[in-house]
C-alpha cells in the first residue's frame, strides 16, 4: 500500500529518503500536489512508487530581509503565503509564478514546486525565469544526505550552482527543503500598448520593435483572434506591450510605443487594472483553462514563432497564444511527432506536452528528447545525486 | 598552498604526448619550449606559478575535442585557459598538466539583433561584445572590471559580475546556450537562441564551473539595448553606516539603480591622489549611485535618491550633469586597483559578499584585523549586492608579508562567511580560495558536488587541484552506505 509521510522536519525528510534509499523503494516527491499532471507518470520501468514523501508540512518563511532584497522560506511555504508577504513590502517574485495549476483544474502549489519547475511568466524576456532568482537550496539527495549550495547573497560563485541544477529538475535529484530566492520590488504601475488588428508575421515584428527598443518593456504577447475571448482586454488579434516601473517613467515610454508601433495597427493603451487582468491571463495560459486537450507548451527562437504558429494551425492543432516576445507559444495538439517535426524545421528549441492524460503522457516523451550524448551526460548527473533512482524517478525522462 | 603531486611518469611521457598534440593541431599552436610557455605559468594571481607541460592552442572545435580526447585516453591533465586574468588561480598551469589556451577562439560568429543574441567564440573579449553591437544600439551587460582584456568563455568559466549585475544579472543571467567538449572530447551543445532549455539546467551548472567540467567552444549571450542616458551621484558620509543605510533606503524605495559603488576613506584618498577628479577627502564613505533608462526616469529617480541622501546627513553631494562628468565620477572607482598599487609595492584583492546591512561591523573588525596584522588594507564595495573587495597593501620583498597579507585575507573571508556572506562574489575559489571551502561547506556538500564533477569528468583530468580542497576518487565518492530495516519513523506523519 502507498502510504503518504508528511515529515515536518529536515532530518525527518533525511530519514524518509535515507530509509527509502536502503530499501530501494521509489518515492514520489510532492508538495501541494497542484502540478501531479506537468510530466511523465512516475514509475520507472517496472518498479512502482512505494511511498509519497510529502513536504506540504515544511511551511513558513523563514527569513525576509525586503531591503536585502531576499527571502527564505521551507520548501512547502504555499506560494499564496509568500506572494502576500511579499506584497505587504511592495515586492514581488519578480519572475511572475504562473498558476499552472489551473491547467490541471488544480488550485495551490508551494515554492517547492514552483523552483522544482522552473516556472516563469511574461516577465521573462526582461528578467528571467525561477533559475535567476534562485540564491541557494538545502535539499536531501537520493542518497540521504543533507546539501547545500549558495547563499543568501546576490553574488556567489563559491562551489558549483547547484542551486540552479535543481531548480526544474522535478524532484529527480534531490528533494528541497528549504529555498533562498531574491525578490524585488514590485513597479509602482504597469500600462499596456495594445495593437489590434494585425496577423502573425506582423505581430512578431511590431512584438521586436517593442523589445529592441530602449522602452523597457518588461512583457511582449500576440493574442490570436481565436483565443481572444478568454484574454481580458482584447477583442481580435492583438499584439500587448507592456511596461512598468515609476509613473513618470511609464507614462513615457508608454507613450513612445504607442509612436512607435502606430504603423502596425490600431493603437490603444491599458491602464493599470486593465493590464493586470490581461497579463495575469497570459500569464496563467487562460484561454486553455478548463479543459482537458492536450495542451503544449514551447519554448523557441523569437522569430520563428510566426513561422511555427501558421504550421501548426495548418492541421496539426489550435491558434497559438504567443508570449516572450515570441519566445514562448501555448497551443493545443494531439500529434506530439508533428508538433516535433514543426519545431525541428524552424530552428529548433523546446517542446513540452505541459498537459495530457496519463496514458498519453506515459507513451509520449512530455519533455524534449534530448541528443544522446546529453541523455547520457543527464542520466549520469541523475546518479551523481540519486545512484538508486529513488526519487520521482520517470518524471522526466524514461530511465531518469 | 599544496598542489596535487605531479605525475611523474606523464612528465617523462612528455616527448610522446608533444608528438600526439603536433599531430593535432599544426605549427604555433603548440608551444613546448621554455621560453614560450613563460607567458603561461601565471594568471591574474601572480603569487602563484607554474611551468605547464606542454602549452596548446588549437583553432578548431575538433582540434579541441582531439586534445582532450587524446588526454582523457592517455590519463593527461588539461588545464582549461582564457585571457589568465583570474585572481583566483583558475588558470594556474599544472607541470604534469597541459595548458589549453582558447585564445585563437576570437570570432564574433553571428549578431543576430531580432532575437537579441550574438553568438561568440569564446575568446571575444567581454568589450569586444559590446563593441561589436554599439553601433546599432545594443550592448552586453556584465561588465567586470577585467572587461577589456577578460573573455567570454573565461566569464561563463566563473560567472562574472561587474557593477551592473544588481539591476542586469550576472553572466549567468545574460546567456542562452554554450558549445562545450566534454574531457572525452564529446562536443555538446546547451541552450540556444531560445530561451527556456528544459531538462536539467547544465548551462547554469557550467556558469561558475570553474573549467572543472568541460571546455567552453562556443557562446550565445542576450544583448540588450542601450538605455536612452544613464546619470551619477556621488554622495559622501561620514560614518559607512549613515552609507550603508542610503543604499538600504534607495532599494526599499523600490529604486534598482544600474549601479552602486561605495569606497572607503583609505580608497577613496588614494583614488583621488591618482586620477584628481575631485572626490572628497573628509568623509569615511563614498557612494556613487548610478540610475540609467529614459531620460524623465533618470531625472526623476535622481531626485529621490537626492532626497534620501539629504535626509540621511549626507555631507556632499553632487550630481552629473553630462557624460564627461559622470565618467569623472567613475574614473576614480575604477582606477582603485592601481591607485593602491601606486601606494604600496604590492596588494592582494579579496573577493566575499556579506549581507548589505552588516558592512559597518566587517569594516570595523576589518580594520581591528589590520591593526592587528600592520597591513594597510582599502575597501571598494559592490554596495549594491554585497561584493567586497578589500585591497591588502603588503610588500612582497620583506620576509614575511605575503604569508601574513594571505592570512589576512583568509581572515576576511572566514569573517564574510561567518556574517552570512559567502567567500567569493565573482573571482572564484580557483588555488587561492580552496582551502577555505570548508568554512562554508560540510563534507557531504563538497562531495556532492564532486560527484557532479564525477558525471561529466570521472578521470578527474579537468583542472586538477582546483576549488575542492580533498580529492576523492570517483569510484569512493559513487560509494553508498546503506541502512537497511524497518521503515525507521516513527515521528513522521503519515496518513
Amino acid at each position: 500500500m502507498v502510504e503518504t509521510l508528511r515529515p515536518e522536519t529536515t532530518e525527518q525528510v533525511v530519514e524518509a529518503i535515507a530509509w527509502a534509499s536502503g530499501e530501494e523503494t521509489p518515492v514520489e516527491i510532492v508538495g501541494t500536489g497542484s502540478k501531479r499532471g506537468f510530466g511523465r507518470p512516475m514509475g520507472d520501468g517496472n518498479r512502482t512508487i512505494g511511498h509519497v514523501v510529502d513536504l506540504s508540512g515544511l511551511s513558513g518563511i523563514t527569513l525576509y530581509e525586503p531591503e536585502e532584497l531576499v527571502l527564505s522560506a521551507w520548501a512547502g511555504t504555499p506560494i499564496a503565503e509568500i506572494e502576500a508577504a511579499v506584497a505587504e513590502k511592495g515586492q514581488m517574485l519578480a519572475f511572475e509564478p504562473p498558476a499552472f495549476a489551473g491547467l490541471y483544474g488544480e488550485t495551490g502549489g508551494t515554492l517547492g514546486g514552483l523552483i522544482g519547475c522552473n516556472l516563469a511568466g511574461p516577465r521573462r524576456v526582461k528578467i528571467g525565469a525561477a533559475r535567476d532568482h534562485i540564491l541557494g537550496i538545502e535539499a536531501v539527495t537520493g542518497r540521504g544526505e543533507l546539501v547545500k549550495s549558495g547563499g543568501r547573497v546576490v553574488k556567489n560563485v563559491t562551489g558549483y550552482d547547484l542551486s540552479k541544477l535543481l531548480t526544474g529538475s522535478f524532484g529527480t535529484l534531490a528533494a528541497l527543503t528549504q529555498v533562498t530566492i531574491k525578490v524585488l520590488p514590485a513597479p509602482e504601475t504597469v500600462e499596456t500598448v495594445l495593437v489590434s488588428g494585425l496577423g502573425g508575421v506582423d505581430a512578431m515584428r511590431a512584438m521586436t520593435a517593442a523589445l529592441n527598443s530602449s522602452h523597457e518593456v518588461s512583457g511582449a504577447a500576440y493574442v490570436p483572434s481565436g483565443l481572444a475571448k478568454a484574454v481580458s482586454g482584447v477583442s481580435g488579434d492583438a499584439v500587448a506591450v507592456r511596461v512598468e516601473g515609476f509613473s513618470p517613467s511609464v507614462d513615457a515610454r508608454s507613450m513612445a510605443l504607442q509612436e512607435l508601433l502606430s504603423g502596425f495597427g490600431m493603437v490603444a493603451m491599458l491602464d493599470a487594472v486593465a493590464s493586470v487582468a490581461l497579463w495575469r491571463d497570459v500569464r496563467d495560459a487562460r484561454p486553455f483553462v478548463g479543459s482537458d486537450a492536450a495542451l503544449w507548451r514551447v519554448s523557441v527562437t523569437p522569430t520563428a514563432a510566426a513561422g511555427i504558429a501558421e504550421a501548426i494551425a495548418n492541421g496539426i492543432g489550435g491558434p497559438s497564444l504567443i508570449d516572450w516576445g515570441g519566445g514562448l507559444l501555448w497551443f493545443e495538439a494531439d500529434d506530439a511527432a508533428a508538433v516535433r517535426a514543426v519545431l525541428a524545421e524552424h530552428g529548433g528549441g523546446h517542446a513540452t506536452l505541459v498537459r495530457a492524460s496519463e496514458e498519453t503522457r506515459r507513451t509520449t516523451p512530455v519533455f524534449q528528447p534530448q541528443p544522446a550524448p546529453l541523455a547520457a551526460l543527464s542520466t549520469r548527473v541523475k546518479e551523481s545525486f540519486d545512484p538508486r533512482h529513488i526519487l520521482n524517478p520517470g518524471r522526466m525522462y524514461e530511465g531518469v | 598552498m599544496k598542489m596535487p603531486d605531479p605525475d611523474a611518469g606523464v612528465i617523462a611521457r612528455r616527448e610522446e604526448i608533444l608528438a600526439a598534440m603536433r599531430a593535432i593541431v599544426p605549427g604555433e599552436g603548440v608551444i613546448a619550449d621554455d621560453k614560450g610557455m613563460a607567458v603561461y605559468e601565471s594568471d591574474g594571481l601572480t603569487a602563484y606559478h607554474n611551468m605547464p607541460l606542454i602549452v596548446m592552442l588549437p583553432e578548431t572545435v575538433d582540434q579541441v575535442s582531439a586534445v582532450m580526447r587524446y588526454c582523457n585516453e592517455n590519463g593527461v591533465k588539461i588545464v582549461p585557459r582564457g585571457a589568465g586574468t583570474s585572481l583566483s588561480g583558475g588558470a594556474l598551469p599544472a607541470a604534469d598538466a597541459i595548458t589549453l589556451g582558447m585564445g585563437k577562439f576570437n570570432r564574433v560568429l553571428e549578431v543576430d539583433y531580432e532575437n537579441r543574441c550574438a553568438r561568440l567564440q569564446p575568446g571575444v573579449t567581454n568589450l569586444g561584445i559590446t563593441h561589436a553591437v554599439e553601433l546599432d544600439g545594443f550592448y552586453y551587460a556584465p561588465d567586470p572590471s577585467s572587461q577589456i582584456a577578460c573573455t567570454i568563455g573565461g566569464n561563463v568559466a566563473e560567472n562574472s559580475g561587474g557593477v551592473h549585475c544588481l539591476k542586469y544579472g550576472l553572466t549567468t543571467n545574460n546567456i542562452l546556450g554554450i558549445e562545450m567538449v566534454l574531457p572525452d572530447g564529446e562536443i555538446l551543445r546547451l541552450g540556444g537562441k531560445h530561451m527556456d532549455s528544459e531538462g536539467y539546467d547544465l548551462l547554469g551548472l557550467m556558469t561558475g564551473s570553474e573549467g572543472l567540467l568541460g571546455v567552453i567552444t562556443e557562446v550565445t549571450v542576450r544583448i540588450l539595448p542601450k538605455p536612452t542616458t544613464a546619470r551619477a551621484l556621488m554622495i559622501g558620509f561620514e560614518s559607512s553606516e549613515a552609507g550603508g543605510q542610503c543604499v538600504a533606503d534607495i532599494i526599499g524605495a523600490g529604486i534598482i539603480p544600474g549601479g552602486m559603488e561605495m569606497m572607503d576613506r583609505p580608497a577613496i584618498k588614494a583614488a583621488e591622489a591618482f586620477v584628481q577628479v575631485g572626490y572628497p577627502l573628509d568623509v569615511e564613505a563614498l557612494l556613487l549611485v548610478e540610475l540609467d533608462g529614459p531620460p524623465v526616469e533618470v531625472d526623476f529617480l535622481i531626485g529621490r535618491v537626492r532626497e534620501i541622501a539629504e535626509g540621511l546627513g549626507a555631507v556632499s553631494i553632487r550630481i552629473s550633469e553630462n557624460e564627461e562628468e559622470r565618467n569623472q565620477f567613475w574614473a576614480g572607482r575604477k582606477a582603485a586597483f592601481p591607485a593602491i598599487g601606486r601606494l604600496s609595492p604590492d596588494y592582494y584583492c579579496m573577493d566575499g559578499t556579506i549581507p548589505r546591512h552588516r558592512l559597518p561591523e566587517v569594516l570595523s573588525r576589518m580594520s581591528q584585523l589590520s591593526e592587528k596584522c600592520g597591513l594597510g588594507v582599502a575597501n571598494v564595495f559592490h554596495a549594491g549586492d554585497g561584493n567586497l573587495h578589500p585591497l591588502i597593501m603588503y610588500d612582497a620583498n620583506k620576509p614575511g608579508e605575503l604569508d601574513a597579507a594571505e592570512e589576512f585575507g583568509a581572515d576576511i573571508l572566514r569573517l564574510c562567511v561567518e556574517v552570512g556572506g559567502v567567500l567569493t562574489g565573482e573571482h572564484g575559489v580557483g588555488v587561492e580560495k580552496r582551502d577555505l571551502m570548508g568554512e562554508m561547506f560540510t563534507e557531504d556538500d563538497l562531495k556532492q558536488q564532486q560527484r557532479v564533477k564525477c558525471a561529466f569528468d570521472p578521470n578527474q583530468l579537468l583542472n586538477p587541484g582546483k576549488v575542492f580542497p580533498t580529492l576523492h576518487r570517483c569510484a569512493e565518492l559513487g560509494r553508498m552506505h546503506i541502512h537497511r530495516g524497518q521503515m525507521p519513523f516513527p515521528d513522521i506523519p503519515r496518513f
